[in-house]
């Protein structure tokens, strides 16, 4: 099949998961001989960086790059102050730049236009919210089926403090797409509740992992001789629960004296849990990695004992099948769309702190315990591959194109 | 001539509640009353009252018709607690005559792999409290989840039986069949009884298959393939959780008017009669010896011990139980004791079992817990809740003793 799809920056640009559900998502659809035309936003400094190459020069992938400081998961904020960083880069036309997101967002999708006239495709597939407009208006010039991928509703990003012109643009495009591919059940029902969307129109497809990372296997051993290590690892950001986590580890190191929790990412309430460790006399215990990209990520995993994903609200939680593919277990919030498909985790609910401690101690106190779910959680990290979402995929956009 | 025997397991749990590292040294009541109670009542509604009604109508239509039971002790506590009406309808089976009450652990415990002493100790408990409430005392034997071998059945012989039961697994027959009474190797006059997998199972687990070839079973079907046995097999062994009856088989799969029309199509047939397993042991010579080395049992596809043993949680969860058994023994605590032996039944193993594989759905089906690693998270809080309560006794005795020193 032919898809014009509507997407951001691959890894390891830093775009965080949604780059990563581009990158594979076009890699397993053109493994399985669809031809993709891929539209991205891009500043002229990146214009030559790895995205064609990464996908390698073949019939499959085309590349249309849009110039446009557009950004994965951008508020209205962060674009302002791209904006003003910009404002010394001549290699940039600013001039052209919308003077807000919203404005930029119109502008991408007329420029997406002139791409969408001069190309052959069957379906058109946009990734969340700030594509849906371009992909409404591909739709509107060739009546092509409009398939909207959300991968987080923006009641998840903001912690159900949405900003309310986005999540009316999310609800537009939702609206507005003939079908929409949900990463799993908990976002499906996000959008049912937000949004009023008919549940027969949403379609869910779980995400998988690129099985052939060569890092996976890089097997880097803990630099902590007899102490334990949890981690965490995401955007330190009130959706991923970074708070939860500190309040744990505060529990835990009441029963296991020897552990050490390395807190991995960057984001807005950093700043935050450093003071909540300092105050609560942790500091020794604590170890702050700041954002960790390509390979520190599997290094991370493949050093600790247990991987802690506390989110709040995870549409999916794709680096979970990560951290068990790179042999560590993991505690898994249950408000998450990866719980739906992994039998062998650690499932709480966010809040429960008493129930997290119960099982990161056990976990650290028995090796049979962690011995077992390791073993297990490995096996049943191989099973999520890149060819079973996009075969999906494709079986969505052929019953799309019989609506 | 072909006789039907059929032996029903009744068993239920202590189920624990959920304990968590916080319970630890504070909460000394491990399981969970208000579950255990509710399952207790639902599965007597649906399974053991019908079902026992259904067998009684039976028993008095049908002056041929007879079957057996073994009913765990934790099983019957609950009934006693719970739901005493469960109890008199037995024992209202058991007063026809007719009905047979077998042996087995009164925790439903794995005690014959750990401990021959505290094995020996719960078949004697469960063999009192049969006696107890229906005034009757077992002759026949059969362990937990049918887990067998040799040397269980010489060590059953010395105790005094003068039957066992066991799967009717091709590792063991070989070219033989099921239908047959043997004799264990081994043993001087202790006789086997051989589970027909196929066609227990036929009822068990493929009665409401839709998609099993014979769907739907039909008495006069089932009738048949029990009499096809006529020539080639002196029983039929029918060996089967009571809970298939309106609990795994629900009501409205028919499970119940198969059962009733049953013995009439059985009887019907000149050659075929139903029998008790001391009947069957008492009126037939055994067919040929039987070897089973290494421990089976009626488990899975396997047979063997995987559902209960072998994953790194499942032994280190029993090691560690059995380790403490002298210890709780000598503080001659009865409470102490008897929480301890609510932690031996199999159930809690079980729970534990991470092969969700291919067999994993009956796993999965009966598992309270979401995960094998939250039974086990579980288990050993509690056991750590009860090495606590073992070592303060032992140190509130040490003191009595000092002090009673000091003040001789």
């Amino acid at each position: 099949m032919k898809v014009l799809m509507f997407g951001w920056e691959f890894p390891p640009m830093k775009s965080g998961g949604l780059g990563t559900a581009c990158y594979d998502l076009c890699k397993g659809l053109s493994g399985l001989g669809n031809k993709i035309t891929f539209v991205v936003p891009k500043l002229p400094k990146d214009m030559n960086s790895d995205v064609a190459e990464m996908m390698g020069a073949n019939q499959y992938f085309k590349l249309e790059p849009i110039e446009s400081p557009l950004r994965g998961y951008m508020s209205t904020t962060s674009y302002s102050v791209t904006i003003e960083i910009l404002e010394h880069d001549n290699s940039v036309m600013k001039e052209n730049y919308g003077k807000n997101l919203f404005a930029e967002i119109a502008r991408y999708a007329k420029a997406a236009s002139s791409i969408v006239k001069r190309s052959d495709f069957e379906v058109i597939h946009a990734h969340d919210w700030m594509t849906y407009e371009a992909a409404g208006i591909a739709k509107k010039l060739t009546g092509k089926p409009f398939i909207a991928h959300i991968h987080a509703t923006e009641f998840d990003r903001t912690g159900g403090n949405p900003n309310h012109e986005i999540s009316h643009r999310e609800f537009l495009g939702l609206k507005d797409a003939d079908m929409i591919i949900a990463n799993s059940h908990f976002t499906k029902e996000n959008v049912i509740k937000h949004y009023e969307i008919d549940a027969d129109k949403i379609k869910v497809v779980h995400w998988g992992i690129d099985q052939d990372n060569p890092h996976y296997e890089d097997k880097i051993e803990s630099p902590f001789v007899d102490e334990k290590t949890v981690l965490f690892l995401g955007r330190v950001t009130l959706q991923k629960g970074p708070d939860y986590f500190v309040k744990v580890a505060q529990e835990v190191t009441k029963h296991v004296p020897n552990v050490k929790f390395v807190f991995a990412g960057s984001g807005d309430m950093l700043p935050k849990v450093i003071d909540e460790v300092n105050t609560s006399d942790m500091a020794d215990k604590f170890v702050f990695t700041g954002f960790l990209r390509g390979k520190e990520v599997h290094h991370a995993f493949q050093m600790a004992d247990l991987y802690v994903m506390p989110s709040v609200s995870e549409p999916f939680g794709l680096v979970a099948l990560e951290s068990m593919r790179n042999g560590t277990p993991v505690l898994m919030s249950k408000q998450s769309g990866v719980s739906e498909v992994v039998t062998h985790a650690y499932k709480v609910d966010f809040w429960n702190i008493e129930d997290m401690t119960n099982k990161i101690v056990a976990h650290l106190e028995y090796p049979a315990l962690s011995e077992e779910i390791q073993k297990n959680a490995h096996r049943e990290s191989k099973k999520f591959t890149l060819e079973e979402p996009a075969q999906k995929c494709m079986d969505h956009y052929k019953e799309a194109l019989q609506w | 001539m072909v006789k039907v025997c059929f032996y029903f397991q009744v068993h239920q749990p202590h189920r624990m509640k959920h304990y968590s590292l916080f319970d630890i040294g504070k909460d000394h009541g491990y399981f969970d009353d208000d579950k255990n109670k509710e399952i207790a009542l639902k599965v007597a509604r649906k399974c053991y009252l019908p079902g026992n009604k259904l067998m009684l109508d039976l028993l008095e239509k049908h002056p041929e018709f007879k079957i057996a039971y073994s009913i765990s002790g934790t099983a019957l506590e609950q009934f006693e607690k719970y739901t005493p009406e469960v109890i008199e309808s037995f024992k209202k089976l058991v007063d026809t005559g007719r009905v047979e009450i077998l042996s087995e652990t009164y925790y439903h415990s794995l005690s014959f792999l750990f401990s021959k002493e505290e094995f020996v100790e719960q078949v004697r408990m469960h063999k009192r409290k049969v006696k107890e409430l229906f005034g009757v005392t077992p002759l026949v034997f059969r362990n937990t989840e049918l887990i067998y071998n040799n040397e269980l059945a010489s060590f059953i012989e010395g105790l005094g039986y003068k039957g066992i039961i066991a799967e009717g697994f091709e590792r063991i027959l070989g070219w033989r069949n099921a239908n047959f009474v043997y004799e264990p190797i081994g043993t001087n006059h202790i006789k086997l009884l051989l589970k027909n997998y196929k066609l227990s199972d036929d009822i068990a687990f493929r009665f409401s298959d839709k998609g099993w070839a014979e769907w739907p079973l039909t008495s006069e079907k089932f009738t048949k393939w029990i009499s096809e046995v006529n020539g080639s097999g002196e029983c039929v062994n029918l060996f089967m959780d009571y809970e298939t009856i309106g609990e795994h088989q629900w009501e409205d799969t028919g499970i119940f008017e198969f059962l009733r029309a049953l013995p009439e199509q059985v009887l019907a047939h000149p050659d075929n009669s139903f029998a008790t397993p001391s009947e069957l042991v008492d009126t037939h010579e055994p067919n040929d010896k039987v070897d089973c080395h290494h421990f089976m049992s009626w488990a899975d596809m396997e047979r063997d011990l995987s559902a209960w043993m072998g994953n790194s949680m499942q032994d280190s969860a029993l090691a560690d139980l059995y380790k403490i058994e002298q210890e709780i023994k000598q503080s001659g605590d009865a409470q102490l004791i008897e929480d301890w032996r609510g932690l031996t039944t199999s159930d809690h193993f079980y729970y534990m079992c991470t092969k969700w594989f291919a067999d994993g759905d009956v796993h999965k089906y009966f598992n309270p817990y979401d995960t094998p690693y939250e039974s086990y998270i579980n288990f050993m809080n509690i056991l750590k809740d009860l090495r606590l309560r073992v070592k303060n006794v032992a140190t509130s005795e040490g003191n009595l003793i000092s002090s009673k020193v000091k003040t001789l």
